[in-house]
């Protein structure tokens, strides 16, 4: 039976229904790949082995890039917020501003980018290199699955790996910003420390490692996903560690505001 | 022994595998040869259940193997080893450890007896010397080799090659064939092979089937293959270019 042709008025109708076809089966394939990897992650044999290799790529390699990262945006913030407290006489307050920024927002989300940067388009590449030379196919024929061994150890090791990046990133930015505020700009150490103690909480801890936690999954999510679905050859993975790299970087913006408005 | 019938698969459709239809007797060596983009390769990713196809079917002693998932299907994987075309090992691991790794996941074998095994198969395949190199540091022969041993290392009882001696000198074709020729006699494996050597396949295979344009068109013994009287069999197998459109 052949279709009915369509007039050409309904023909954007079609193009667009065709593309929420298209987009609603990605997004089922994409959520039934981290889906499959959680069910994987907590079903035996444990690959032990892989985990800790995927954690010093994931988070042993990246501690470089973390200190730095996160010395410098508490030395930039300890400057910044030195200068706008001083307008309003407020200057005491530097400790549990620079902490809170920190904890709540900026230790999640910068160490997610950083590492994303780092690690998940590494992770990306590799995958879609394994993908391109059948060796992911190779896994598969031997009756392996790629998942148990490839996959789902990287995710696990985000969701180990992130938080504790984040802490390291937490404290060191907090160093930051008491070089620049007491050793720089002369604030005593310690109404720089204790007006922290005062103001920040367990709560505000905690959102940062559930925040942590979430995009350590959806970094390796992400990027696990579109490494194993390579095609094309080289130019394919170039696309997939660029698609990675930019879906990662938008979703942790986007959960980071849906997280900051719901949680406490 | 394997029987493929009726096998089919379109993609966006353009039909690649248009009803496929092949014996392969146990413990027989059976090649599959035709022109680039006849479907070898698609065909080859269906026999190891890579690929779906839209109909058709593809028994393995009997059981059709298109319709098994999961452990089934892995079940019947596990009798099977694959030398892919680029060898596919794993580049993190020396030659010694792609060896291995099948009897470590697969077999979960003592690590002295992993050793042993591991010794026996390279030097089966000549490369004794070399295991605690990478697969980069080593030449493509090489590779193929480590690959053959890998594939071997589990005794399977069917064995898969795709393309095993593309890109390699005549000198390492031969010693290739040889090789496979040689293993098999010694393990009696139901070997299929994709290959383009017209016309040192001959020398080794027990069965040869021409796939063009999605179909067998000719199988049976090298010596029938040889002296077909189809003319698609005949300009593969002279390598006469096609007539001007």
């Amino acid at each position: 039976m052949t279709e009915p042709r369509l007039t050409p008025a309904l023909r954007p109708l079609e193009g667009l229904g065709r593309w929420v076809i298209v987009a609603v089966e990605s997004l089922g394939r994409f959520g039934s790949f981290l889906a499959l990897a959680l069910v994987t992650m907590v079903t035996p044999p444990f690959k032990v082995a892989a985990l800790l290799g995927r954690i010093h790529y994931i988070g042993f390699r990246s501690l470089l890039i973390i200190l730095l990262t996160g010395a410098f945006t508490g030395m930039v913030l300890g400057l910044q917020i030195f200068f706008t407290l001083s307008r309003f006489g407020s200057e005491a307050f530097l400790g549990p501003a620079v902490a809170l920024t920190l904890v709540r927002e900026l230790g999640p989300v910068l160490g997610a980018l950083m590492v994303t940067g780092r690690a998940g388009s590494a992770l990306t590449a590799e995958l879609g290199i394994m993908r391109i030379t059948e060796q992911i196919d190779a896994l598969t024929v031997m009756a392996l699955s790629p998942m148990r061994y490839l996959v789902a150890p990287s995710i696990l090791a985000g969701i180990i790996t992130f938080p504790l990046m984040t802490a390291l990133f937490d404290v060191v930015g907090i160093f930051g910003g008491y070089l620049v505020g007491v050793k720089l700009l002369g604030l005593s150490a310690g109404t720089y420390f204790g007006e922290m103690q005062t103001f920040v909480d367990m709560g505000d801890v905690m959102m940062g490692v559930w925040k942590s936690i979430s995009f350590g999954i959806i970094v390796t999510w992400v990027c696990t996903y579109k490494g194993f679905h390579v095609a094309h050859g080289a130019e394919g993975v170039a696309r997939a560690t660029t698609q990675a790299v930019v879906l990662s970087s938008v979703l942790i913006l986007v959960w980071d505001y849906f997280l900051g408005s719901v949680l406490p | 022994m394997i029987r493929v019938s009726g096998l089919r698969k379109s993609f966006h459709g353009q039909a690649v595998l248009n009803g496929i239809e092949l014996e392969v007797p146990a413990g027989s060596i059976t090649i599959i040869i035709g022109r680039s983009g006849g479907g070898k390769s698609v065909f080859l990713k269906h026999l190891l259940g890579l690929l779906r196809p839209d109909s058709g079917r593809i028994e393995v002693d009997g059981v059709d193997f298109t319709r098994l998932r999961g452990r089934a299907l892995d079940e019947v994987r596990k009798r099977y080893g694959v030398v892919f075309q680029g060898g596919a090992l794993f580049d993190s691991m020396t030659c010694r450890d792609n060896v291995a790794f099948p009897l470590r996941e697969k077999l979960r074998l003592s690590a002295a007896k992993v050793r042993h095994r591991v010794d026996i198969a390279l030097d089966r395949v000549g490369l004794a010397g070399i295991g605690d190199k990478y697969p980069e540091e080593v030449s493509g022969g090489m590779r193929k080799r480590v690959a053959i041993a890998r594939a071997l290392v589990t005794e399977p009882e069917i064995v898969f090659f795709d393309e095993p001696t593309t890109g390699l000198d005549p000198v390492l074709v031969n010693t290739i064939h040889r090789l496979i020729l040689e293993l098999h006699r010694r393990s009696k494996f139901t070997a299929v092979m994709v290959s383009h050597e017209i016309p040192e396949i001959f020398e080794i295979a027990d069965r040869v089937g021409m796939l063009h344009e999605g179909r067998i068109v000719e199988q049976g013994p090298p010596a029938a293959i040889q002296e077909s009287a189809n003319p698609i069999v005949r300009q593969f197998i002279r390598g006469e270019p096609d007539p001007p459109a």
